[in-house]
């Protein structure tokens, strides 16, 4: 039996897995306290946008939103395979289809900063 | 000594005369702190000598008692029946084909096991007068956690991996190459990864992480697994990208 080409879609969910765990938790709790009207200065809408618009800042952005997509895609092919969806190969390329196409759009998004 | 009446719904089947196994109910009387090994033991001797089931050791070591109870993959030895306050529900292990009662047939997950080599395979044999294979503590504690599979099987029960694709690989001997991959005095890391790295191999697993909750010695199968696809990952990356790499 040749040796699996998995690794491929795997790693980059690995990597998305951990960035989701980093990152996720803190988002969330920065989403609650500008919820309640406490926005760190260093959250402005000013400074984030300038985040944004900056090489090294967009590179960073892409990275967390793209990985965490392919991350969720992968997460979710592997639950209908585990819930007995075995139309694998149709699952597969549509959710990593729409990970590609949300990364795409991410970037572009980004780059029009 | 505190005894309780214990009701067991054992699932039966003789291939001789059964067409489909069946629930059979025993009624024992039990003392609080035996385990169901010790109540089926009694209906054996007591009740009904043509009960099937393996056991051996009786203290979590040999590996040859499990069963399903109440539903989960349990050792039968290991298993308290003042844990299980109603009617105790026993079956043969699910996920493997049942000999007789809860006999089940382990030969599926022998010759797995017989597939990825769980033995230190050294290209060259010291001569016997050079001494031992020695090895530091922390060499040692690289693997010692995965060497402790008793192979009872109670992984391959509770992986619904394996239940829907029965060629897949398996928790406890893909843990097994793992432990053997870890040992500082092997050499057959490459041979394995031929098994290991394959679709069949540590790929069908999707992280249920049900292997490392019913494992009664503790092994985490799970973190094994997940520690081999880091591993088969970077050999692609290795093999695939970098030049000089084999395809």
């Amino acid at each position: 039996m040749a040796k699996s080409h998995k690794p491929v879609v795997w790693f980059p969910f690995a990597a998305g897995g951990t960035v989701i765990a980093f990152c996720m938790p803190v988002i969330v709790v920065l989403g609650f306290l500008a919820a309640l009207g406490h926005v760190p200065s260093g959250l402005s809408y000013e400074s984030l946008h300038a985040f944004a618009a900056h090489g090294l800042g967009r590179l960073v952005l892409l990275g967390v939103i793209a990985l965490s997509l392919w991350s969720s895609a992968h997460r979710l092919r592997c639950t209908c395979y585990d819930f007995g969806l075995r139309a694998d190969t149709l699952i597969a390329t549509m959710l990593y289809v729409a990970a590609i196409v949300g990364s795409a759009a991410t970037a572009m998004f980004l780059f029009r900063i | 000594m505190k005894e309780r009446l214990v009701q067991l719904d054992v699932l039966r089947y003789n291939p001789d005369t059964d067409t489909e196994a069946h629930f059979q109910r025993y009624e024992v009387m039990c003392q609080e702190e035996w385990v169901v090994l010790d109540a089926l033991n009694k209906v054996k001797e007591s009740i009904d000598p043509t009960l099937n089931y393996r056991w051996s050791c009786h203290m979590a070591v040999c590996g040859s008692c499990g069963m399903m109870i109440n539903g989960e993959p349990k050792l039968s030895c290991h298993t308290f029946l003042r844990d299980y306050p109603g009617v105790i529900r026993v079956e043969p292990l699910t996920h493997f084909p049942v000999e007789r009662d809860l006999v089940t047939a382990p030969d599926d997950f022998m010759e797995k096991l017989k597939r990825v080599k769980p033995y230190v395979i050294a290209k060259q044999k010291k001569p016997i007068e050079e001494g031992e294979y020695k090895q530091t503590p922390a060499q040692l504690m690289k693997f010692r956690q995965y060497s402790m599979c008793i192979n009872c099987m109670l992984c391959y029960a509770a992986c619904p991996e394996y239940g829907l694709t029965p060629h897949f690989v398996g928790p406890a001997a893909l843990t097994l190459a793992h432990r053997y991959n870890l040992d500082s005095r092997d050499e057959g890391r490459k041979e394995r990864m031929e098994v290991v790295a394959t679709k069949e191999g540590v790929w069908e697993c999707t992280f249920v992480g049900a292997c490392s909750e019913v494992c009664p010695a503790q092994v985490d199968p799970a973190s094994a697994l997940q520690q081999l696809k880091i591993v088969g990952s970077i050999d692609w990356i290795v093999e695939h990208l970098l030049p000089g790499g084999k395809p």
